[in-house]
């Protein structure tokens, strides 16, 4: 961990003896999911149907993020930052740095987000809640997706997410599903541009997860991510991940999991480790 | 690695599939949640820690003040009852007509559950029972919310 994520890590960690008091949303704890990392609420990978923090219909929220995935050949590092107005508008800002660990060099791009609720409460809705979402990314540096055949340094994915609590599902607990859908021209996210040279049209994918609140305070499941795979010079491959999520309370949370980024520009079976670490007003 | 880590998942989820399809309707014969409840006398101690949560949730306390709280207290016991499958008839009003023109928010309502989540912490109920009875109580957040 570089000096600097090290000392945010301990000013989030030191910020939080003051915060049990704070002011808190009034949604139930772990409604808002967590920082997915292109900024949006949701889980690891995959942007779910709710919105960021505890805000309900009476106030706004603000959450801060910093994840790290260390997998294979690449290291990631999100940060982000969203703010979620009477749980009906989120808008979300996120910053990717991939580091090429082993190709050498980085992609770095940003993400702006917006989701919107359209209807529905992930608890109490017969169909559990669901959301339109926009995520617009810009890359810094356009010249090594260029090279391997991208087609522009911007695009704009748009998605429809539902998220849905089913009460006493499994063994007594509650289960969490989450299905979302995808329009989007993104090659690795858009970490490698966006169109290709064997597609240049928006294409639909599929996403989704399924978690179990172990306890109302821990969540363990899983997601997939399907992908585009428009760049001749490499195999794009799906998404996943299993997770584990503690929430201790409304102002924190702490997200670990194993995943597996398939084969990235020419490097197969990219997988490792993910923590990601949450504080929310 | 990556097929083995994937396969071993798949048993677990489609079990878990399985289970949640399966489920739905086999509590309304059993009294399972309302002995996991602690019957009556159970039920009576969890409804008096959501009253005094309220009592002391400035959230929504002044939602109560002019509430009959005797009322709103047997009315509790009998719905918590009723629900949780124990020998009891609810004798009250239908959700929607008890909370129409409140107007409550969605806030409101969330408050009044987190209330009654730590009522059912402070009284030990097992998870599954406290899961069974919200699941119960959550599609009422329609007839409550906005009304």
């Amino acid at each position: 961990m570089p000096f600097s994520a090290k000392r945010l890590f301990f000013t989030f960690i030191l910020g939080l003896t003051g915060l049990t008091n704070a002011y808190a949303g009034d949604r139930i704890l772990a409604t808002g999911g967590v920082t997915q990392i292109e900024g949006s609420a949701g889980g690891g990978l995959v942007p779910w149907g709710v919105l960021h923090g505890t805000t309900s219909d009476n106030g706004l929220g603000i959450t801060a993020a910093a994840s790290r995935a260390g997998i294979d050949d690449y290291t990631l590092d999100v940060k982000g930052v969203a703010l979620n107005l009477y749980n009906r508008l989120e808008i979300s800002f996120a910053r990717q740095h991939l580091a090429l660990d082993t190709l050498g060099g980085k992609l770095e791009q940003d993400i702006i987000g917006a989701k919107a609720r359209l209807f529905g409460d992930v608890l109490y809705h017969p169909w559990g809640q669901w959301s339109l979402g926009v995520q617009h990314k810009r890359l810094d540096d356009f010249s090594l997706p260029r090279a391997v055949g991208a087609r522009d340094d911007s695009g704009t994915d748009i998605y429809l997410a539902g998220s849905k609590l089913f009460f006493d599902a499994v063994a007594g607990r509650n289960l969490l599903l989450n299905t979302t859908l995808r329009s989007t021209q993104a090659n690795q996210g858009g970490l490698l541009g966006f169109g290709g040279d064997l597609n240049d049209s928006r294409e639909l994918v599929v996403e989704g997860s399924l978690g179990i609140f172990v306890t109302p305070r821990w969540l363990a499941g899983f997601e997939y991510r399907q992908k585009p795979d428009q760049l001749s010079f490499a195999e794009e491959e799906e998404w996943k991940d299993v997770f584990v999520a503690f929430v201790p309370n409304k102002h924190l949370s702490l997200t670990a999991a194993w995943i597996d980024l398939g084969s990235i520009a020419g490097l197969d079976d990219q997988q490792g480790g993910y923590l990601s670490l949450q504080v929310a007003y | 690695m990556t097929t083995m880590i994937w396969r071993r998942l798949t048993a677990p989820l489609l079990l878990a599939i399985c289970t949640l399809t399966a489920h739905a309707s086999d509590d309304e014969t059993s009294s399972w949640t309302y002995n996991a409840l602690g019957e009556k006398a159970g039920i009576a101690a969890i409804v008096e820690d959501l009253l005094v949560n309220i009592a002391n949730d400035e959230r929504i306390v002044v939602r109560f003040a002019d509430a009959d709280i005797s009322r709103l207290q047997r009315m509790l016991n009998e719905q918590f009852c009723m629900l949780s499958g124990g020998p009891c008839v609810y004798t009250g009003d239908s959700m929607r007509e008890s909370h129409r023109g409140k107007n409550y928010t969605q806030a409101e309502f969330n408050s009044l559950v987190e209330n009654l989540i730590h009522a059912f912490e402070a009284n030990d109920v097992p998870l599954a029972a406290q899961n069974r009875l919200l699941g119960k109580l959550a599609p009422m957040n329609a007839d409550i919310v906005a009304q």
